[in-house]
């Protein structure tokens, strides 16, 4: 049995779910333009995780295996239609420019992939903390994307501007590519690479080798 | 406790059963009570951009730089109800709850337009929308109308404000667009919005020509009180924004209304 700080802290950088598993990609392309709407999707998958492991564990052994997924689902899509009512109530700008992302939650794979692989299996202190884990990784990944977006992409941070851009009289000239969706794949790209360079065991074996060329004599 | 039996036919049912009855009364709990909040943004949004394009608010503030909220400015300005096609206003629609956009895809409520003249790219237009007056004595100040058109990627929705001698542009503004970000985006570009400020709507026979160019007619030219600075690589949206521009202020959008009310003063009606 994993330990309690294990479970917390392993998904950060030993386990994390975009740099190794490689899930959650798509909502990591799309809110990361700016690092308020960032701040506010992390904190959204941080409660949707939590409370849905939390809920799936509470419940696991009660729910039929037949239909664990769909009550997994039940679950996941009922909290993030909570958050996204919230949003709309107390963060109306936020939730504006988040759009359909924060109802994307509901598909994205780290917060099914727990309450599958971890929640239906381990008790529900553990897997709440697993999900926080899980989703403080997603957000370490996000923040960090979205701290080379924003200031390159725009020359501000958090909506103040950091390097004075040329439309307003400064030096600096945006660069348009990071303001769309490419380039977070060419940053998260970036940040596999220097992760798997420093945790070396991260690294994935080959899956088959290309076997040298192979030249008939006569041929020549 | 006996072992239970967790995949017998009773339990999946009886789980499936409580587990949508406690999720339902969780979601429709909380959207219930927190519907009048929304529905209270969503106002204060809608004010927020009607200012905005008028240009009695900067971009990110939520009170004018003499410390007026979002409510007191925006109830300077009075809400009529106008028929598009004579320009004359309409009683008895309930202000709070029309919803022009709504009304343009009901085909009882709306005319359908043909090729020619539907240059915004709308299909269907309403027959009745909302106007926002800023009355000064017996005279208008501000007039802003509400725009939208098709520019690359989705329709453009925003306001467009009027000065009060009603031919000359005050501002313009969108409030939700899908234009690429860093091109089209600019639209929203404080800068740009700025260029709007002046510029001539209606030329000597009252037809509206505002014209987006790259390259401006020489200062102080007749032609270039009508023209705005196009967007660098964006050319559909430049030309969405200025067809959007011109349609709604021509003979088929808000034309016989300002035609109408450029006569007659706010007193009518």
């Amino acid at each position: 049995m994993a330990s309690q700080k294990e479970v917390l802290i392993d998904p950060i950088f030993n386990n994390n779910p975009i740099a190794l598993q490689v899930l959650g990609i798509c909502s990591a392309l799309a809110v990361t333009i700016n690092m308020s709407t960032t701040l506010v999707m992390c904190i959204a998958v941080i409660f949707v995780t939590t409370m849905s492991n939390l809920a799936v564990s509470l419940v696991r052994n009660r729910v039929p295996t037949n239909i664990r997924i769909i009550v997994q689902m039940t679950i996941i899509s009922s909290l993030v239609i909570v958050v996204d009512q919230v949003l709309q109530a107390v963060a109306y700008d936020i939730s504006k420019s988040l759009s359909v992302f924060v109802g994307l939650i509901i598909t994205n794979c780290i917060v099914m992939g727990r309450a599958e692989a971890f929640a239906m299996q381990n008790g529900p202190w553990l897997s709440a903390l697993d999900g926080f884990g899980n989703a403080v990784g997603y957000s370490v990944i996000l923040i960090g994307v979205a701290l080379i977006r924003e200031p390159l992409g725009s020359g501000t941070l958090m909506g103040f501007e950091i390097i004075p851009t040329a439309a307003n009289g400064g030096w600096y000239v945006p660069n348009g590519l990071l303001l769309l969706a490419p380039s977070a794949f060419f940053i998260i790209g970036l940040f596999i690479w220097a992760i798997r360079a420093w945790k070396t065991d991260q690294v994935e074996a080959p899956e088959y080798e290309i076997a040298p060329n192979a030249q008939y004599k006569e041929a020549i | 406790m006996a072992k239970l039996d967790k995949d017998s036919l009773g339990n999946t049912f009886f789980i499936a059963i409580f587990l949508c009855l406690v999720c339902s009364v969780i979601v429709s709990g909380m959207a219930v009570a927190l519907k009048p909040i929304q529905k209270l943004n969503k106002e204060l949004d809608q004010k927020k951009n009607i200012l905005r394009a008028a240009g009695l608010l900067a971009s990110n503030a939520t009170e004018s730089e003499d410390g007026k909220t979002i409510e007191q400015l925006f109830a300077e300005f009075r809400v009529r109800a106008v028929n598009l096609e004579t320009g004359e206003y309409v009683d008895g629609v309930d202000l709070q709850a029309y919803d022009p956009i709504k009304a343009a895809r009901d085909a009882a409520r709306s005319i359908s337009l043909s090729s020619v003249e539907d240059i915004a790219t709308l299909r269907r237009r309403e027959n009745v929308s909302l106007v926002y007056i800023k009355a000064n004595g017996a005279g208008v100040e501000k007039l802003v109308i509400p725009v939208r058109g098709y520019g690359l990627w989705g329709t453009l929705y925003g306001y467009l404000a009027l000065d009060g001698d009603l031919s000359t542009i005050s501002g313009l503004g969108f409030y939700s667009h899908k234009e690429t970000p860093g091109l089209g985006g600019e639209v929203d570009n404080p800068k740009w919005k700025k260029r709007w400020q002046g510029v001539r709507l209606y030329d000597d026979l009252g037809d509206p020509s505002v014209r987006l160019v790259k390259q401006r007619s020489p200062t102080n030219s007749t032609a270039a009180s009508y023209e705005v600075d196009a967007l660098s690589g964006a050319t559909f949206t430049t030309r969405g924004v200025e067809n959007l521009v011109n349609f709604w202020s021509g003979e088929l959008g808000f034309g016989p209304y300002i035609q109408k009310l450029k006569i007659n003063g706010v007193a009518q009606g």
